[in-house]
């Protein structure tokens, strides 16, 4: 069992957990994830890494209420427990990993919704090697936008868009990023993570602008160590698996409309009304981008 | 007086009825039956049988109690070689091993030894037996891996007296006794957990959701953990892909996959959480035991289900129980088929497989003979899900981030017979080692490794 340190509703159906979890925490790195289980007859949900601290033994994780299981995850309470924490898994970020490769290069985040968490602890962590970077945060509306003031704290400017104009710059990350782009600003590196059509959106634009851009993958996946293969997803024509080979990869070289209908092969019926009715969209919503009306 | 020529038969469920639920299949031996069965036992001065078991087990000895009516005592007998009897009783190929080279099967049927082993063990256990706790000798041995090889070598090594710790990757353990093999197989509460609460009374501690390689390292456990030894029994746990057109389609499984969802995660039974593609029309390629339970898992979702394998009857490498339990629940044999693309709807999900026929050409290096294309021959099978059972390779997880650990250039771990691999205190069996084989030859590896690690921690400690 793995007890809850701190549980924290970011806004109406995005929460976090700091937990306790000491093989986790002494080992991992920004990019890497957990997976989780709540309850004896709970899912595997797998969770990028949002934070953590290594004197208290803590990981903290950030999860959206789309199922059963993030339900149920999202009623506990500080003190209570975790069935399941296991981590960490899948490869650190490569700019983490390689910092003296990364030091000199510009380097711009694009954060989608639930996707600001992944970026966090990249861009706190670049910080306390002494390097402040861009971010850009998209979300569907002020409401839903989380970390932002985290994020300030670490990052050199961070830009927030909204679909709907109730915070920031109205409009999607990728007009954003153009914006940012023509004002003069010169990226050597993006890194996009959110939901899978932002990524695919986002690329399709640093291509034509020519950054190299680094995604990380969050599809289907089971045991989360190699064993299953559901979290195939393709790169530069190669099966891949998200979770030992990722979950980053070359945002440039991911088949981003193979991974959308992978992700959606367990949406039941139900599920999708709910998510419809929550969120406008069958994915992981509340970026800048998939307001609904593109699904 | 009965035919002694023939064995006794086991009764089992109506095959149109177990295909409809997961309850295990065979219902084993009665009292009165298994010592019928035992008694055609001719108690061999030299059994043969004993050189068919990889951990050798004394089998006219325990069949000689079961003659008798001393049940407990033929079950300790067999303790003394097996860790998991009652997981052997039903999981072995006897049909390969001991039962191949019993002197009964020349004129007529072999004993059905493994029978007697699983009814030794479910008896011990449905009488409470007990496990005698050894004084602890107070050295650390970490055991990676809950499987058979690890379960094994952590009881042969918790008897010796050592502190073993068994480190888990996943939430629940056993190994592939718990993801991979179906309950209708090997029941998992009654059977599975029953063997790791023996150990657990041995002294055995268990850790689950650490992944050595990841959570900590081998070279952790040793330096900065207090282990004195390592074994390494991480399994073969990658599974391998056809590499063909459509393989990333909605509806495309590993086997391992399926059968994780359904045996782990438990999404056979109603209330279960996770999700399975419940398929009408299910295609399963491969003709291994995983290729079984992955068909006969389908068949009990209700779906039509085809195996498709590319070479003839003769070279199907699961046992023959299981092929002829999946026959009898309904399954297809497509044989000397190869799948040649996985076809998809304008929606990308799987809507039918292409297949070609195979004729047997020269034997290979396997020694088996070579399926050959033959041109021209290719049809369409109706499906809305494939499930590719064509074998696992080891996760290169420990072995890429342990010092000096010597692999071969398939990754599996290189170790002599005794386990000792090219780093010293870390030994190895099973999968990881020989790639996807048997649950009992991964146990007798893990016999011999705490055999290996006893002499190693004697000589250098003593």
């Amino acid at each position: 069992m793995y007890k809850i340190l701190n549980a924290k509703r970011l806004n109406e159906n995005i929460f976090l957990l700091e937990v306790e979890a000491k093989w986790v925490a002494k080992k991992c790195l920004a990019g890497q994830f957990v997976i989780v289980r709540c309850g004896e007859d709970g899912e595997r949900i797998p969770l990028t890494i949002a934070d953590y601290d290594r004197e208290k033994g803590s990981v903290t994780v950030v999860v959206q209420e789309v199922g059963a299981s993030t339900k149920k995850m999202g009623a506990l309470l500080t003190g209570d427990y975790l069935t399941d924490f296991v981590g960490p898994l899948g490869n650190p970020s490569e700019i983490i990993k390689d910092f003296d490769n990364y030091k000199g290069k510009e380097i711009l985040f694009v954060a989608g919704g639930l996707g600001t968490a992944p970026v966090y602890p990249q861009v706190k962590d670049l910080s306390l090697k002494g390097k402040k970077c861009d971010v850009i945060i998209g979300s569907r509306n002020k409401d839903l936008l989380i970390l932002n003031e985290e994020m300030k704290a670490v990052a050199k400017d961070v830009y927030v868009c909204t679909d709907d104009g109730s915070f920031g710059f109205n409009g999607r990350v990728t007009d954003l990023l153009e914006n940012l782009v023509k004002s003069g600003k010169k990226y050597d590196l993006c890194v996009a993570i959110g939901p899978v059509i932002m990524m695919k959106f986002v690329c399709m634009l640093t291509k034509k602008l020519e950054i190299p851009t680094i995604v990380s993958m969050n599809p289907i996946m089971v045991d989360g160590t190699g064993m299953c293969g559901a979290c195939r997803v393709t790169v530069g024509g190669e099966v891949k698996f998200a979770c030992v080979d990722g979950p980053e990869f070359d945002g440039h070289k991911v088949d981003f409309d193979e991974a959308m209908k992978r992700q959606s092969l367990y949406k039941t019926q139900e599920g999708r009304m709910y998510l419809k009715e929550k969120e406008g969209s069958t994915h992981h919503g509340g970026c800048g981008f998939c307001g609904g009306e593109n699904e | 007086m009965s035919d002694l020529t023939k064995k006794v038969p086991v009764k089992e469920q109506d095959p149109n009825v177990r295909n409809k639920n997961f309850d295990e299949v065979c219902l084993g031996y009665t009292e009165e039956e298994a010592v019928l069965e035992a008694s055609r036992c001719l108690q061999c001065k030299k059994p043969f049988c004993v050189e068919g078991c990889p951990v050798k087990i004394n089998i006219p000895a325990f069949i000689g109690e079961i003659q008798k009516g001393n049940f407990i005592k033929a079950y300790e007998i067999i303790s003394q070689s097996s860790s998991l009897p009652a997981v052997c009783g039903r999981v072995c190929p006897q049909e390969t091993q001991c039962e191949s080279k019993c002197v009964r099967g020349i004129k007529g049927d072999a004993i059905n030894i493994g029978k007697l082993e699983r009814f030794c063990a479910d008896y011990a256990r449905e009488h409470g037996l007990k496990q005698q706790k050894v004084v602890s000798n107070g050295i650390k041995i970490a055991v990676i891996g809950s499987g058979p090889s690890g379960l094994t070598c952590a009881g042969d090594l918790a008897r010796l007296g050592y502190e073993v710790t068994v480190f888990e990757a996943l939430h629940k353990l056993g190994g592939v006794l718990v993801y991979g093999i179906p309950e209708f197989r090997l029941p998992k509460e009654k059977v599975v957990q029953s063997e790791i609460k023996n150990l657990e009374e041995l002294g055995v501690k268990f850790e689950r959701n650490v992944i050595v390689g990841k959570s900590v390292t081998v070279d952790e456990l040793l330096n900065e953990e207090g282990f004195k030894a390592v074994f390494i029994g991480s399994g073969a746990g990658l599974p391998m892909f056809l590499g063909i057109k459509g393989e990333s389609l909605n509806g495309v499984f590993s086997a391992n996959e399926y059968l994780t969802r359904s045996n782990l995660m438990k999404a056979y039974e109603h209330n279960s959480k996770t999700p399975i593609f419940e398929g009408e029309k299910v295609v399963v390629v491969g003709g291994g035991n995983v290729a079984m339970d992955a068909a006969r898992t389908a068949i009990r979702f209700g779906a039509d289900v085809h195996i498709v394998y590319r070479r003839s009857e003769a070279e199907l490498p699961a046992r023959r129980e299981e092929v002829l339990n999946a026959r009898e629940e309904g399954v297809v044999f497509d044989l000397l088929t190869n799948p040649v693309e996985i076809l998809g709807d304008e929606n990308d999900r799987v809507c039918g497989v292409k297949v070609c026929k195979m004729a047997l050409g020269e034997p290979d290096q396997s020694g088996r003979r070579r399926p050959v294309e033959i041109d021209g021959s290719d049809y369409v099978i109706d499906a809305d899900t494939v499930i590719i059972s064509i074998g696992t390779s080891p996760n290169p997880l420990i072995s890429s981030t342990t010092e000096n650990l010597s692999t071969d250039g398939r990754k599996r771990i290189i170790a002599d017979e005794n386990g000792r691999t090219s780093r010293e205190g870390v030994f190895a069996g099973g999968d990881a080692v020989t790639g996807a084989a048997t649950v009992i030859l991964a146990m007798g590896a893990g016999k011999k490794s705490a055999k290996a690690i006893d002499e190693y921690i004697k000589s250098k400690y003593n």
